[in-house]
């Protein structure tokens, strides 16, 4: 037996081989969905499969109430009406996302054409150093620093006593969240345009020089354009990102299943939400009780089919630049 | 190139396109003297945050880092004095990523390997190629919650601790270790694959002419030669597990101790519970239980100095290979 694995490999043993391990990776995303859908069918199936994520009484006290179910819940103990969990998620990852790519596609169009070489050797490892900086210590300046400082400075006390007997303003809450998430995904995307912008072909850009376009004109309608599948490609996978963005924002996001209204006017920057990602996180010791477990599968579900379409939506996001030959 | 290769090493600035002749500020529009002062203000702004947040941190770090914190277990306390020090952690933390970057190296590198060389039947590789990215985009708290499913089956019973009741209980090192190397694989991968693609064809046709097989060729030719690439893709992939939190925190049980269960010497601590760095920031910030600030930016400091560290072993790898081709 052992001295046959000590034969050299043909060929084809080789490819099989190989190519099995290579298989593994497609298989674990099968069992990944499928045992995540299997603990999350009692709370889908209780709560039905569009109407758990609508509006409807105090998501935290719903999750509270479950703890207490027991080992073999009824149906009824499943109740969950998660929406101000979806949409502390959707209004974080959504503003960010956006606030980010604009700063991001000024950086990547800075790095490839206006920065002097001595420029650019800083900013380049600026903003590898920046992605690298775990999701923590983001949670932990923000909690720390920013906090203290929107909480002290920004909110006036005035403002706080209005809402005291619904909310309380400390200071966490959606400006933060939002500041910390953009600060988070804005190096990925910074990344991901520079080198679609530096893959456009010099012959392009100096061909819009030759026509009179100054250095701005040629960056901007020439290279920009032809790299915008990318410019899509960084937004989706920045979303994915900040979609599944946990920690830190469960440190910096106040942690209350709360849903702001836009009515409120400035006081809404400072209301605190809960994304679902952070609710995941806060809940976990709480997963004995099945009914908190299964709810907890049941976001993580949402979390990774959407993560799963933005996935694929990025891919397909960047074939049309595959196609003219552009390696991004 | 997606999420797997966006945090690898940029490749080298290539020298800017010379600004055309005649090309002054002075004679463009307002509108693009506007849109060119935006760039410097964000590149400049993209400096001056990554300088605050360093240069934040090290000052904090330096005022309450001590040699007593490095050296001591910690302890369950009421008061910041007596809570010990964040030696288990930085085991934890240490231990961890070998768990994972031992899983993730050999399978990511086989992976890149079939990919590249073989490929066929074509369907199957693009279907993995994009399989890996989805892995990349997947959010950590999903592959850790999917992990606690993997790890509660009676199947991994011996991998964790089993209650008195017949529970699984699912959290351990090597479970951790195991979800963390779904983390670090497509950096792996991404690193190798580029490696591979970037050496030239005639390279493997001089192997082949000599009469070896492909797979001999991919084991004396191929892999000594993008080593470098496997050793920058494992360091941007030790990186991304030392600094994940949400893992730890659902299959490590976030243990303030190392917690061995059972007698065997290395296996006990393997399945036993404990802790991480980031673990350890995220329980002593205000959101967690600790609430000792000041712990918490000693580890965070500490966590920082392995994260610079493993960016600086990046970009010297990237520049030692630079040196000798």
């Amino acid at each position: 037996m052992l001295s046959r694995l000590r034969e050299p490999w043909t060929d084809g043993q080789a490819e099989r081989r190989l190519g099995a391990v290579a298989c593994l990776v497609l298989l674990i995303i099968v069992l990944m969905v499928v045992f995540v859908a299997v603990r999350a069918w009692p709370s889908l199936h209780a709560n039905g499969f569009v109407s758990w994520l609508g509006p409807g009484g105090n998501v935290d006290v719903q999750l509270g109430e479950m703890i207490k179910t027991g080992q073999h819940p009824p149906d009824s103990a499943y109740h969950l009406r998660a929406w101000p969990l979806v949409y502390g998620t959707l209004l974080t990852t959504g503003v960010s996302v956006i606030i980010g790519l604009t700063f991001a596609l000024f950086s990547a169009i800075f790095i490839v054409e206006f920065a002097p070489a001595r420029v650019r050797s800083v900013v380049v490892p600026a903003v590898r150093l920046l992605a690298a900086v775990p999701s923590v210590v983001y949670g932990l300046i923000g909690i720390l620093v920013l906090v203290p400082a929107v909480g002290n400075h920004l909110i006036s006390p005035g403002r706080k006593e209005s809402v005291q007997n619904v909310v309380q303003l400390d200071g966490t809450g959606v400006l933060v969240a939002i500041v910390v998430l953009t600060v988070m995904i804005t190096p990925i995307m910074v990344a991901i345009i520079t080198d679609a912008l530096r893959a456009i072909p010099t012959a392009w850009t100096e061909g819009a020089s030759a026509l009179g376009a100054n250095r701005w004109e040629a960056m901007w309608t020439v290279s920009v354009r032809a790299a915008r599948p990318a410019i899509v490609a960084a937004a989706v996978l920045a979303c994915a990102r900040a979609l599944g963005e946990a920690v830190a924002l469960s440190m910096v996001s106040g942690s209350r299943g709360f849903s702001p209204n836009p009515l409120d006017g400035l006081t809404y920057i400072f209301e605190p939400i809960r994304p679902l990602a952070a609710s995941m996180v806060e809940n976990v010791d709480a997963m004995n009780a099945p009914a908190v477990r299964s709810s907890i599968y049941a976001f993580a579900l949402l979390l990774l089919l959407s993560s799963l379409v933005l996935s694929i939506g990025g891919y397909f996001a960047k074939l049309p630049m595959r196609r003219q030959g552009l390696r991004v | 190139m997606s999420v797997a290769s966006a945090s690898a090493p940029a490749p080298a600035p290539t020298a800017p396109r010379p600004a055309p002749r005649g090309d002054r500020l002075s004679s463009w529009r307002w509108r693009h003297r506007l849109a060119f002062l935006a760039c410097w203000a964000c590149g400049i702004a993209v400096c001056a945050i990554t300088a605050a947040i360093v240069i934040y941190m090290g000052v904090r770090g330096v005022q309450y880092l001590n040699l007593d914190l490095l050296l001591h277990r910690p302890q369950a306390g009421l008061a910041q004095s007596t809570t010990g020090g964040i030696l288990d952690p930085i085991a934890g933390t240490v231990m961890l990523t070998i768990i994972g970057i031992a899983i993730a190296t050999p399978l990511a590198v086989v992976a890149a390997v079939w990919l590249v060389e073989y490929g066929r039947p074509a369907p199957l590789a693009r279907a993995v190629e994009s399989g890996i990215e989805v892995v990349a985009g997947t959010p950590d708290i999903v592959i850790a919650i999917f992990g606690l499913a993997i790890f509660q089956l009676p199947l991994f019973a011996p991998l964790s601790f089993t209650a008195s009741g017949g529970g699984v209980f699912g959290r351990s090192f090597l479970a951790a270790g195991a979800m963390m190397s779904l983390i670090a694989l497509p950096l792996v991968f991404g690193a190798t694959r580029e490696g591979l693609l970037a050496l030239p064809t005639h390279l493997r046709e001089a192997s082949w002419a000599l009469g070896k097989t492909r797979i001999c060729t991919i084991r004396t030719v191929l892999l000594p030669q993008v080593r470098r690439q496997i050793a920058t893709g494992s360091a941007l992939g030790m990186g991304r597990i030392v600094g994940d939190t949400a893992v730890v925190v659902v299959l490590l049980g976030a243990t303030l101790q190392i917690e061995p269960q059972g007698n065997v010497p290395v296996l006990s601590t393997l399945r036993g519970t404990g802790s991480t760095l980031t673990t350890y920031v995220y329980g002593n910030s205000p959101a967690g239980e600790g609430n000792a600030p000041q712990k918490a930016y000693a580890a965070a400091f500490v966590l920082l100095l392995i994260v610079l560290a493993l960016n600086a072993a990046v970009d010297f790898i990237g520049r030692r290979g630079k040196g000798s081709s």
